[in-house]
């Protein structure tokens, strides 16, 4: 085993029990580059995690194992285990556990079809047809990543019309349709203006008491303005993962002082 | 210098000339096409021509009607849709989405492969093996019927079809299905409810290219549809399509003769046709990337 893993000095008893998502000795190759090396992580129930790091240090890796996106590439190759509620997710079906861990990516794909159809994509998929409930879940799901009242008038109106930071609340109200315990976000304000991005984040904060949510950026200070916890990743290696507070005031490493500062990255 | 500049100037002539050239050949053979074919017109009517149910070119007194042929060319490019179509989507799909590594490099060379028999071939083979089979299955008193050319057709549309078709579902960004499948959706709806969506404008370029080849094929048809001019009444009779007349009507005619300018008026009717067909894809594909 590994004596230097980070994990293991964070949680505190009570807080162990709600471990959303304990990450086990992961490896991640893509061909022969190694993405990802012997990383072990909790992440806890209704809190926001915050990744960092430069380019290619596998927070994106790690971010698309939880949802098991990486098998779509040829040559991933996967050692280690993720649990998710203590249930290893290799043992779920990808559809199942796509559906509990959502994910919301960098630009906002929105479909060509309606607000409403957008959002209802994701139940009809699973096998709702019934209109009263459908109607309902929509109403919740906007009203939930705070933009029901922007569009409640035009549900009927193409979802491309919408505004970038329109579109990605859209995305995310979308993905709350489906009622998932988990939403990963990669990077999702990189392509967004400084507002949508307060509104995001506004967003990103109240989800936090109903959801666990991991979320890989880019910009440190957003990982500062969310994250419960912060974790720093530099060459597909876990430096160092504490309360956002500490990690940005005195951190444990020098290299994620250097990359807070910008000196690097 | 000014050697320079004069070389220059000569090879932006020649480059002109042969981008121009494709332009003009077209202009050449269209403005050929008519000057031969509407001498016909003067002496029969467009509509009677179209509509007439005889063809008796050389008897007395003649007669000029192509509705058998221009029904005879429908039915066998529309046999040729109902078969190649579907199958040719479903193996782009296989192809590009579902297929691994290897078995996609041979697929891909497999339908360039198809892509380039001779279609004389294709028809030869098709007459030796496919068309006994048709009337033996089907019990027929001849295989030589739109059926079998339709089955044929399709297959030498097949390769148009499937990479044109193959190109626009490579183009859906990834994003599209990642999106949907990060949603929980199973490989197969989200291909189904977002790749296909997509790529449909290109799919549907696709077929009508693909159309346009089967309505100009000629040389296949000949040999395996029968060439009777008589209106078909199902697909499994043989009939004559407005390509093969041409072609096997050309060598005989006497030149000048009425005989003779028919033909070249069939030949402006099936431009007409092509001509829409592809404009029609155009439309679509531009549509796309609106």
């Amino acid at each position: 085993m590994q004596d230097n893993t980070v994990a293991d000095k964070i949680p505190n008893p009570e807080t162990r029990n709600s471990d959303k998502i304990s990450i086990r000795n992961l490896n991640i190759w893509f061909g022969r580059v190694q993405a990802l090396k012997n990383l072990n992580l909790l992440v806890q129930s209704n809190e926001i995690l915050s990744v960092i790091g430069p380019a290619s240090s596998g927070k994106t890796s790690f971010l698309r194992q939880i949802n098991r996106l990486n098998e779509l590439e040829v040559n991933c190759r996967v050692k280690g285990e993720i649990l998710l509620d203590k249930k290893n997710i290799q043992e779920l079906r990808c559809e199942i556990l796509r559906k509990r861990v959502g994910m919301i990516f960098a630009l906002p794909q929105v479909l060509p079809l309606s607000i409403y159809d957008n959002i209802a994509y994701g139940p009809r998929m699973h096998g709702i047809t019934d209109k009263n409930y459908l109607d309902n879940i929509i109403e919740q799901s906007l009203t939930a990543s705070f933009i029901w009242d922007e569009v409640k008038d035009r549900l009927n109106e193409s979802a491309l019309k919408l505004s970038g930071g329109q579109q990605q609340r859209l995305c995310i109200s979308r993905t709350l349709a489906v009622k998932p315990e988990v939403i990963l976000f990669d990077e999702p304000c990189s392509g967004l203006d400084p507002i949508s991005t307060a509104k995001v984040e506004e967003s990103m904060l109240k989800l936090k008491k109903d959801y666990t949510i991991v979320l890989v950026t880019n910009n440190v200070k957003q990982a500062a303005r969310v994250g419960d916890r912060t974790a720093f990743f530099l060459m597909g290696e876990l430096i160092e993962i504490d309360k956002t507070d500490k990690i940005f005031t005195a951190p444990g490493d020098k290299r994620t002082d250097d990359y807070i500062r910008g000196k690097f990255g | 210098m000014r050697i320079r500049l004069f070389k220059e100037f000569i090879i932006e002539k020649l480059i002109f000339l042969s981008g121009i050239a494709s332009i003009l050949f077209v202009i050449l053979i269209f403005v050929f096409l008519l000057k031969e074919g509407l001498s016909f017109f003067k002496e029969i009517n467009l509509f009677k021509f179209i509509s007439g149910k005889h063809w008796y070119p050389i008897s007395e007194p003649e007669q000029f009607g192509i509705l058998p042929m221009i029904l005879g060319s429908l039915l066998v490019t529309l046999g040729a849709i109902i078969f190649a179509v579907p199958l040719s989507i479903g193996a782009a799909f296989y192809i590009s989405e579902v297929a691994p590594g290897k078995i996609k490099d041979i697929l891909k060379a497999g339908i360039e492969m198809l892509a380039a028999i001779p279609s004389v071939v294709l028809g030869f083979i098709g007459m030796i093996t496919l068309v006994p089979l048709v009337k033996n299955v089907l019990h027929l008193p001849t295989g030589l019927t739109a059926f079998s050319g339709s089955i044929m057709l399709g297959l030498m549309s097949m390769p148009t079809i499937i990479s044109i078709s193959e190109d626009a579902i490579n183009a859906v960004p990834k994003s599209y299905k990642e999106g949907a499948l990060a949603l929980g959706a199973t490989r197969w709806q989200a291909m189904y409810r977002v790749t296909i969506y997509a790529a449909l404008p290109g799919i549907i370029a696709a077929s009508m290219l693909g159309i346009g080849r089967v309505i100009g094929e000629t040389m296949a048809v000949m040999m395996i549809t029968g060439n009777a001019a008589v209106i078909p009444h199902t697909f499994f009779q043989p009939v004559r399509t407005l390509t093969a007349t041409i072609a096997a009507e050309m060598g005989e005619t006497v030149y000048g003769s009425m005989h003779y300018y028919s033909l070249f008026a069939i030949g402006i009717i099936l431009f007409i046709i092509t001509f829409i067909i592809n404009i029609t894809a155009d439309m679509v594909l531009h549509r796309k990337h609106k």
